[in-house]
This record gives C-alpha cells, structure tokens and sequence, in this order.
C-alpha cells in the first residue's frame, strides 16, 4: 500500500528512499543500492564537489543580483543533491527540458559561465545554445516545458534512437494542467521521458500541501507512470532512482516520474522576502539534512580526507566564481538590432519596416549630436 | 488540372508534403481512423502510418505542447484543431511557447509547425464551432497567419505553411469546405508568394479586401454593384499577418476608398489595423474614411441569428454605399 500522505509526518525512510542519511551513516535500500553500487570514494568526492560547486554558483549569482550586475536570480540552495544527482546520471546524448532554477543542470552540461548568467542579466532572452549541449534553455511558465519533453520524447521513440529526456519542474508545476497532460501523452505514446520533480515544498509562499493532498509521486502512478520517491537531498538516492528510471524509460516501458523531497533553502527568486510566509524553525530542521554536509559525514565514516576534499572543492569553486565574474564584466550589452532579430526565421515586412523607421530615428539624435560639436 | 472541393484540396495537399518530407507528421483528435471530422486527413493514416498520422489524446495544450517538442527534435508536425472554439486551452502554447521559441532562443530552435484551424460560421452550429479568432494570433508576434479561400490556394498554401520555419496558423474557412475548383496540382508557387495578398477583381472606385470565408461573398458584392455602376475591385487578402500592404496601398491610392469585411467582430479586429495602416499610408488619396463591415461585438450567436451576425452580401453593399457617400455616415455625432 502506498504511503498516505500527512504533512505533519517527518520523512525518513519510511516515506522515501534514502540511501545516506542525513548523519552520513549508510542504509540498505535494496530497491535503488545497485544503481549506485559503482559510486566509490573518488567518485563520491567528485559528487561533493559538483554540489560544492553549484552552491557557490548560486550564492555568486545572488550576490550579482544584489549588486546589480543581474536583474534576477532564482536561487537553488539546498537542492544541490537533486541537481547533480539527476544531472550527473545523464548520458550526453539525453535531452533536458529544464524550468528556471536548474542552474545545476546547467553545470553538469557544460553551460559556460557567461551562458549561465547572460539571461538573469537581461542581457538576452536565453542563456545557450540548446543543441550544443542537449538541454532546452529555461522554461519561465510553470510546467510548459514539460509537454515540449513529451513531445521531444515521443520524436525519441519514432526515431527508434537509444536516448532520454527528462524534464525537470517543481511541485507547484504538478498543479498545472500541461504537467498533467505531458503525463498522459508519454503514457499514451509510451516515450522514453524522466518527469523529475523537485518537491522543494513551497511555490512561492504556497506550501506544497496547496497543491496536495497526498504524495506527488503517487499523482504520477495514477497516470501509468513507473515512480521513485526519493530523498532528494541524499545524491546518492537521487543518482540511483534517476539511473533506474532512466533504464526503464529506455526499454521502451514507459514514462517514468520521480518525486525528489528537497527544500528550497533560499528564496524563491531574488525578488522574494520567505520570512513573510514561512517559519526560521522549518529551516532550522532543513538545515540538518544538508546535501553536502551529509556526504562529507559519509566520506568521514569511509576515511576520506576532508581537509584535502575541502580545499579542492573550495578552489574548483573559486575558479568558477572566478569565470561567472570575469563573464559578467565581459559580457556585451545586446544591441538594439537584438530587439529584431530572431522574431522570425526569415524576413517579415511589417517588422522590417519598423527596425529600419527606429533605425532612421536614433541616427537622427546621432546627426543632431554631430551638427552641436 | 483537376477538379477539387477546398477539403480535397487540403488532403491532397498534405499528401504531397507527407511525401515530399518525412518529416511532416500530422497530430490531432480524431484524424487517423476518422479522416478527421471533416475528413481533410481521409486515407492519409492509412497510407502513411500511425506514426505519422497520430491520433492524440483530447487536450490541445498537450497538442500543440507536444508538437513543439516534436519540431525541437526535427518534425514539422501539423496540428489539426478541430474547431476555432477549441484552441484556446492551447492558447499558452501558441503564443508564449510556439510563437517566442525562436526569439527566446536567439535563432538556434525553429518550430516549423503548422496550425490548422478550421474556422468561422454559417454552418449553423452550437457555441465554440463557429469562431474568428485570427486577431489574437496576429497580433502575436513571432506567428504568421493565413487564410485561403479558394481549392487552389488551399492546396498551395498549405504546402507552403508546412514548407515555411516559422510557425504558422492556418486557418480554413470550414463552410466554404464542399466549394469545387479547378486545382493545378503542378503548379510550383514562387517561395514569397504565401504572404501576398491577390487582386482577385480589377476595379477603380473602391478596395474592397476580405479573406477566406468571405472573399466569395465579396465578389458577389462587387457584381451587384457593377449592375449599381460602381466599379470594386476585390483583394484576397490571404496572409492576414505579416500583410502584403505593397498590393493593398497601390490598389488604395488608385481607388481612392476601402472596405475591409470580415467575420470577426469589429473592436481590434484585423480590420481595425488595416483601416490605420492604410490610413497611415495612404492618407492624401483616400476620399473617404475606411469602412468596416464585420460581425457583431458578441459572443458567437445560436444560429438561427447568425445570419444577421455574419457580414452578407447586402451589408457589404451597405458599406459600399457609406464608402461611396451614398447614404448617410452610420457614426453618430456622439461618436
């Protein structure tokens, strides 16, 4: 029987899949463990680094927000873990259909720091180039991106080709209606599709009990889907239950849907004050179950050197704080051709004749300037 | 030449793109098995396949959603919706997905898809079955909007639609479906030609423009008022957005007047932006204020009223008539 659903229930175990506990001891968790029976030491370390990495990322970006240099920034602090666990379980060749917080995802690809940072600028619309690094740019609308997954999915399966997608939303997005509709078009096609969730428990200010009454997870069986409910601060449990569902949605099974419980520690974007709506004390228990504090806790019961693990971690940060600062005071401000460009695929009078009229009228303020030296 | 109603001219249409392009799939309710329920897709399911006719499930926004991801991957999927009053759970995916895609992403995604509508009235049908909604998708930036109104176009056009990168919504004017015409089914149409607008009547008194469903009423208009001395010359205007204002302002500045009709009501309708532009273009030749002649300000009517809704022949005379300074100006001094 599956878990019926009671906000005040502490999860554990018993609730979700864990493999390391938020004390960094180890748990047998035979549904998931061979997934991640190849994560040895070196490898684990590797993970902390990437969430070591991405949190610097994200504390860089809110800071460049507070400085000006970008107009906004959606933090992902505390949801590390889901982000390199479902990111670092991807084969290159898997297509991601991301929200707007997976600056993480992005890192795992590759995304280069001024790609990462060009759009929270305003500098441009989009960050990269989503077919040099297989992931689609961010997605603003709660929940659109998930059909374009679907789709792209289904496209997959008529190809015949061995690849994934996987489309990453939160748990305010599994109220929308297109989240509903993605689930019943990859059922109904069976397409090799990840719906991955992060459940970070709060949209904003709604808390995610506004948008359930029960588990999310269980929503997505209702749809025929293959379903994982993990703790999504463990990287390892979200390493291993994105790897299965990834294999299953390869076979050609079906869609496959993981909920990931995580916490958004942050804000929802820069824009936002939590402490208008939510307790210092739900943060205070968050904080005990610290993605990255738990892996080094872990590593510390194996005999890895923390001290030499801290300090490698810290530089490969520095080096990418580093870049996103150099990105900023490099990047170009868009021209005003920008405004134009792109709207179409190929060219459109009505359009046209409106760039070239306020082309004519900024070159009559730069005449006037000529004419007064 | 071959002689074909406007709904075999569209199958036959899709036929040609399916093979020329293996790329083209078809999506919608209802349009495997069926054909559709106009039957524009009869056959093709079964020539072609299922997955390349695929019968979806009844939700547009997951339609029209999951034809994105499709082009994302490399399809060119062309969505049947089943009526007009039925896009609009898809209106999200249109306009802030299928149209923005290619501008969000700097260039680097197109989403060559194609949306047909059927769409207008006078086929005497309840609620959602008879609606005009083309202002909405033209004044979305990022979309380009058409409309035929005859076999042949019907038959070019839509290759043309299914041929072009950008998305395209393309809209079938539903009661002119069983209209016979000769088709050319050789002809190879010069790439620009799906957005020009066609002087389909020369005349020198006065412009009179409409599109799809109403370019026949239109000619009809302009015989009877040939019989009244009053020579219109008619204009197709066929891409509603962008809008081939090059034929339109060479016709206006000769005529020296225009009317614009069309099904959709009047308030911000696309007569309201042709009036301004050309307007705007063609303001020292014009002998009189642009007319409108278009549906009504309401809710689609129950259909024993939509006669009186829907712009006739003796409405557009009507408007002929105020253009011509024949009979009083309708606008009140209030006005």
């Amino acid at each position: 029987m599956s878990p019926t659903f009671d906000p005040s229930t502490p999860e554990g175990p018993d609730t979700y899949l864990q493999v390391i506990a938020p004390d960094g001891t180890r748990n047998r968790c035979e549904e998931i463990d061979e997934w991640v029976k190849d994560i040895d030491v070196p490898a684990l370390e590797k993970l902390y680094i990437d969430m070591a990495c991405i949190r610097r990322l994200d504390s860089e970006g809110t800071a460049l927000q507070r400085q000006g240099e970008l107009g906004l920034w959606a933090p992902l602090l505390g949801q590390e873990a889901a982000q390199i666990g479902s990111g670092r379980a991807l084969e290159n060749d898997d297509f991601i259909f991301p929200s707007y917080r997976e600056h993480g995802v992005a890192y795992c690809r590759g995304v280069n720091p001024h790609d990462l940072l060009r759009m929270w600028r305003g500098a441009a619309p989009s960050g990269w180039n989503p077919y040099e690094v297989n992931m689609a740019n961010q997605q603003i609308v709660i929940g659109a991106q998930t059909l374009h997954a679907a789709g792209y999915a289904m496209g997959l399966k008529f190809d015949g080709s061995s690849a994934a997608a996987i489309t990453y939303f939160g748990d305010g997005a599994t109220s929308q209606g297109d989240v509903s509709e993605a689930m019943v078009f990859a059922a109904s096609y069976q397409a090799p599709l990840v719906f991955f969730c992060q459940n970070n428990h709060w949209a904003i200010s709604e808390p995610v009990a506004r948008q359930t009454t029960g588990h999310i997870a269980d929503r997505a069986a209702g749809f025929g889907l293959a379903t994982w409910r993990v703790d999504g601060n463990d990287v390892l449990a979200v390493m291993a239950a994105t790897r299965a569902a990834l294999a299953h949605v390869r076979t050609g099974s079906g869609p496959a849907f993981i909920e990931a419980v995580t916490y958004r520690m942050g804000a929802h974007t820069t824009a936002d004050d939590p402490t208008r709506y939510r307790d210092a004390l739900e943060l205070e228990e968050w904080a005990a179950k610290d993605p990255l504090d738990r892996i080094a806790a872990h590593l510390d019961t194996l005999g890895a050197d923390l001290e030499e693990l801290k300090k490698r971690s810290g530089a490969a940060a520095d080096e990418l704080a580093a870049g996103l600062r150099e990105a900023i005071t490099t990047m170009p401000d868009p021209s005003v051709d920008d405004l134009f460009a792109h709207v179409y695929s190929h060219p459109h009078p009505g359009l046209e004749e409106q760039r070239e009229n306020y082309a004519t009228y900024l070159a009559g303020f730069a005449a006037e300037a000529q004419g007064t030296k | 030449m071959k002689t074909l109603t406007f709904s075999q001219a569209l199958n036959t249409s899709l036929r040609a793109s399916m093979e020329r392009d293996s790329k083209v799939v078809l999506m919608g309710e209802d349009i495997g098995k069926l054909g559709g329920v106009f039957r524009i897709t009869d056959g093709l399911q079964k020539d072609f396949g299922a997955h390349r006719v695929i019968d979806t499930p009844l939700a547009e926004s997951g339609i029209v959603g999951t034809a994105i991801g499709l082009a994302f991957r490399g399809y060119r999927p062309v969505v049947e919706i089943q009526f007009d009053g039925f896009v609009y759970p898809a209106f999200d995916q249109i306009v802030s997905q299928l149209a923005k895609m290619h501008f969000r992403s700097r260039g680097n995604v197109k989403l060559p898809v194609t949306i047909r509508i059927p769409f207008g009235g006078g086929i005497g049908s309840p609620e959602h079955h008879s609606e005009s909604p083309e202002a909405y998708f033209a004044h979305t930036a990022g979309l380009r909007v058409v409309s035929p109104s005859n076999p042949q176009d019907a038959y070019t056009m839509l290759q043309q639609a299914i041929a072009d990168d950008d998305p395209v919504i393309f809209l079938e004017p539903k009661r002119r479906y069983h209209v016979r015409g000769e088709v050319d089914t050789d002809l190879v149409p010069d790439p620009g030609s799906l957005y020009r607008a066609q002087v389909v009547r020369e005349g020198t008194d006065l412009t009179l423009v409409a599109y799809g469903p109403l370019v026949k009423t239109a000619m009809d208009a302009a015989a009877a008022a040939r019989d009244e001395g009053i020579d219109i010359e008619v204009i197709d205007l066929r891409s509603i957005e962008p809008v081939d204002f090059g034929t339109l302002s060479a016709s206006v500045r000769k005529t020296g007047r225009v009317l614009i009709t069309h099904e959709a009501g009047k308030f911000g309708g696309i007569g309201a932006e042709l009036a301004a532009s050309l307007t705007e273009r063609c303001f020292d030749h014009l002998d009189h204020a642009p007319v409108r002649v278009t549906g009504f300000d309401i809710p689609y009517p129950p259909s024993k009223l939509e006669s009186h809704h829907l712009p006739d022949l003796d409405r557009i005379l009507d408007g002929v008539d105020r253009a011509m300074r024949r009979t009083p100006e309708l606008l009140g001094e209030e006005g």
